[in-house]
């Protein structure tokens, strides 16, 4: 059975669907399974960061509603052949995600992949909900600025008691994945602290990713950051953050800080 | 004019919570009401002057109907202090509010045939379930063991004790004493049921509003000097007051 990892976070435009790119991307470059599922249906822009928006035919709704199998759904990546991406509709609206529909595509995915990647969509309403119900493991993406905070706190409260694994009381494993993360800007004290963000949200630190422009530009050429410059400063951050969503204890290290100095501080975790 | 807004007393705004008799109506309508008439006939004024609400949860109905029903209830005499378990739109400005968060009592004994004016037989009083005058029991209190996220509210009539943060954007109200472990920077409301020697004691204050049987400070009115510091809030007589802790 595949993990189930829902990539969520409240505010939108904070990175949910780069993250979910780059981290599918960094995973199956060992050789695993991973399915990228878009939940933003009538917003979907998966398929553009991962380069596959002209090879669209059958979408997520189309498999919930019975007009296509999930295998016709599912389009493979060009680049690696252990990823794929499972698209949302552009043209159909949220309302046509069911609970039943949801449940029934997440389980199949589950037997076939090693892991299931739902690339959540921003709020806290129907698609938002859907995309973090089953999952068995949650990314929460924040910007180091006040409203994001506020925003993933909410989503984590949402997690603690609206997915299936919370309501069958157990907890659900919560991770923090800080991006856009500008060290010139944290030097200013224009940003807020890593500790402070760790402080007011108290879930575990998966990685940094710092803010730059090489995630733009692998945006603009359909690639996730981690397929487009596996040297770039951001793709080794989500490198890092996948090793430690394998379970590696790896301390953190801040952009532009010296790792000495923060392995003192981050090697350990947040309660 | 101006007298009006240098009036320096605050409004005060406090929680209560009160015992109300919840009605479920069922589909079709006209069925149950005849059925309501039914009981209304065995005890004449069951309904007269008790607050009642009405929960609608899970009833197919649209805004006409409902309106239709509590207009029906009105005629009856049962007049819907509230409206629990209706979607946000089915409720307008021209109905009862609506409520949320109730919490099931025991069941309020349906008055039974018309009653009798002599004094009945020991046996039968004995038999009859007549309620004893409830002993005074502890309020309940509540212990939170993680944080409290932004958008969660936790209630409890007795003290509640936070072993972790409030959110902004969260909050919690007791009817006695809150005491966080933690930072608080959402909401706290101690004694709302009219309880002014409750406190509110937090490990680090970043609050964004803290109430104490219906006084009131926002964090624009908290001393500065309290910010970021251990720190406890009580009542001395209609004064707000807050100190250091430790």
């Amino acid at each position: 059975m595949g993990k189930v990892i829902v990539v969520t976070s409240g505010k939108g435009g904070v990175g949910k669907t780069t993250s979910s790119a780059a981290l599918g991307a960094a995973l199956a470059q060992n050789g695993d399974k991973v399915v990228v599922v878009d939940f933003d249906v009538g917003l979907r822009n998966l398929d553009l960061v991962m380069g596959a928006e002209r090879r669209v035919v059958y979408d997520l709704v189309n498999v919930i509603q019975g007009e296509a199998k999930l295998t016709q759904a599912l389009i493979r990546d060009k680049r690696l052949e252990s990823l794929y991406l499972l698209p949302a509709s552009q043209t159909r609206d949220k309302d046509n995600l069911t609970a039943e529909g949801v449940e029934k595509v997440i389980g199949a995915l589950k037997t076939h992949f090693d892991w299931v990647i739902c690339d959540s969509p921003a709020g806290i309403e129907r698609g938002a909900t859907l995309a973090m119900r089953h999952a068995d493991v949650a990314i929460v993406v924040t910007n180091p600025e006040v409203s994001s905070v506020r925003d993933s706190d909410r989503i984590i409260g949402l997690l603690d008691s609206k997915t299936l694994k919370a309501e069958n009381g157990e907890r659900i494993e919560k991770h923090l994945l800080l991006t856009r993360y500008d060290p010139a800007r944290a030097e200013r004290g224009d940003m807020l602290k890593v500790d402070d963000v760790l402080e007011i949200l108290s879930i575990p630190l998966l990685g940094i990713i710092p803010e730059s422009m090489d995630v733009l530009r692998a945006s603009n050429i359909g690639s996730p950051v981690t397929l487009a410059d596996e040297r770039s400063a951001p793709a080794l951050a989500y490198f890092d953050a996948v090793r430690r969503l394998r379970g590696e204890n790896l301390p953190v290290t801040i952009p532009g800080e010296k790792r000495g100095f923060f392995g003192k501080i981050f090697g350990r975790k947040a309660a | 004019m101006t007298a009006v807004l240098t009036q320096p007393r605050p409004i005060r705004l406090k929680g209560r919570s009160y015992l109300a008799l919840t009605l479920t109506p069922e589909l079709p309508f006209e069925d149950w009401l005849v059925r309501l008439d039914d009981l209304a006939s065995r005890s004449a004024g069951f309904f007269l002057r008790r607050p009642v609400v009405l929960d609608v949860e899970g009833l197919e109905i649209d805004r006409t109907q409902l309106r239709d029903l509590v207009g029906k209830l009105g005629a009856r005499n049962v007049r819907i202090m509230g409206i629990e378990g209706a979607r946000p739109s089915l409720l307008g400005a021209d109905l009862p509010p609506a409520m949320s968060g109730g919490k099931a009592t025991g069941d309020i004994e349906e008055p039974a045939a018309a009653p009798v004016r002599e004094a009945p037989a020991a046996e039968s009083v004995a038999a009859q379930p007549t309620a004893p005058p409830p002993a005074k029991a502890a309020p309940a209190s509540l212990v939170i063991t993680q944080p409290v996220r932004s958008g969660q509210s936790f209630f409890a009539e007795g003290d509640v004790t936070i072993i972790g943060s409030v959110a902004s954007g969260a909050e919690v109200i007791a009817g006695g004493s809150i005491h966080i472990y933690g930072t608080l920077r959402g909401r706290a409301m101690a004694g709302t049921l009219g309880n002014g020697a409750a406190r509110i004691f937090c490990r680090k204050l970043e609050a964004e509003l803290v109430a104490i049987d219906g006084f009131y400070r926002t964090a624009e009115d908290l001393e500065p000097g309290l910010r970021g510091k251990p720190a406890q809030f009580w009542l001395e007589g209609e004064t707000f007051a807050a100190g250091s802790l430790g």
